[in-house]
């Protein structure tokens, strides 16, 4: 193998095997396609991260959003949530 | 014998949901059982072709649902084979002419009268897709090593579950091991990874499918077709049987094996 197709092989993508490209593909676009989410699994996450972080701070329940983003090579779980204070109880687990 | 119902489907279409549901069945009839196949892609009927039956459709599945012909008369029984038959999509109708509640009643009705019962299913995910699922109780989904394919394997599995179809196994057809081999096809792994599905088998690409084809008569009547002899073993798993599955389906390998055995004697 000559330097040129080493060095084309490391940088270039054409010659990485195309089963590999389409395994990517394939998943990139499944990840898009399985992300269409009803609204009400939406409204159940919802309710569930309100209830988990409810326990360690005081935050605003209704004007809690939570969605999911597609970006160019991912999906992210993006939420805003106001925190209004904390609570007790997490200034105790921090100082044990 | 319970009777069990299977629909064969796939989302896209020219994957070989047709060819796979006349070599099933007519390999299931080679077994000795009692086998009916239903062409549910009305408006563009296929399977009638396949199977070289064309020439013997009186009435069709939309006469049998409306009332026009008894069910047994809209069957057209395959001579070749003892206990094969095939009920015809209508060709001048299209996919409304049915609806999934009627499409239940019958297959309910064939279950009397027959072992299995395969649903060949139309392209797509409209009211073919919903005619041809009503009455099954499992659900084949055949695709082949692309993107598109299998990326449409994924949409038709999530619907099926949403049906309540939670069994689904898939059957990889045209497989090139030559491809597989230099890293330019998917292998089954990968796709069995990608769907996270149980796989009922994988099938060759075989050009004995298209000459099997062109004479109406199933790869699985043909002894040396590596595509009809992979449609035997997953039809004994339909049944049942405990045949193992090979990633390629390939006999070539064997064949090689035996060549390279021979050149280390000489």
């Amino acid at each position: 193998m000559s330097l040129l197709e080493v060095l084309s092989r490391i940088f270039s993508r054409e010659s990485m095997p195309s089963k590999d490209i389409a395994r990517e593909r394939l998943r990139l676009v499944l990840v898009h396609d399985r992300a269409t989410v009803s609204p009400e699994f939406l409204n159940s996450l919802k309710e569930d991260l309100i209830k988990v972080i409810r326990d360690y701070l005081d935050i605003d329940e209704e004007a809690l959003q939570v969605n999911l983003e597609n970006e160019a090579n991912s999906i992210a779980l993006i939420a805003n949530i106001p925190v209004k204070g904390f609570r007790r109880k997490t200034q105790e687990v921090t100082s044990t | 014998m319970k009777s069990r119902v299977i629909v064969i489907t796939s989302g896209k279409g020219g994957v070989g949901k047709t060819t796979t549901t006349a070599n099933l069945g007519t390999a299931l009839a080679m077994m000795g059982k009692r086998v009916v196949m239903i062409d549910t892609d009305i408006g563009l009927r296929n399977l009638d072709v396949v199977m070289g039956l064309e020439n013997r459709i009186v009435f069709d599945i939309v006469d049998a649902v409306n009332g026009h012909c008894k069910l047994k008369q809209a069957l057209i029984k395959d001579k070749r084979f003892e206990g094969l038959y095939l009920l015809p999509a209508a060709q001048t109708k299209d996919k409304t002419a049915v609806s999934p509640h009627q499409m239940k009643n019958m297959v309910n009705e064939l279950r009397k009268e027959f072992d299995f019962i395969l649903v060949d299913c139309p392209a797509g995910i409209e009211q073919g897709f919903k005619n041809a699922i009503a009455g099954a109780d499992k659900a084949v989904v055949v695709a082949t090593p692309e993107v598109s394919s299998v990326r449409d394997a994924d949409r038709i599995i999530g619907l099926l579950e949403a049906a309540g179809l939670t069994q689904t196994k898939l059957i990889i057809n045209r497989i090139r091991s030559k491809m597989v081999k230099r890293g330019d096809m998917m292998d089954t792994g990968d796709i069995i990874d990608i769907l996270a599905i149980d796989l009922l088998g994988v099938v060759p690409e075989d050009e004995a499918i298209v000459v099997s084809t062109n004479r109406g008569e199933p790869a699985v009547m043909e002894n040396m077709s590596r595509a009809g002899a992979a449609y035997r073993r997953i039809a004994r798993r339909l049944n049942g049987e405990d045949v193992p599955i090979y990633s390629l389906e390939d006999p070539e390998n064997i064949m090689d094996k035996f060549k390279k055995i021979l050149k280390l004697a000489r």
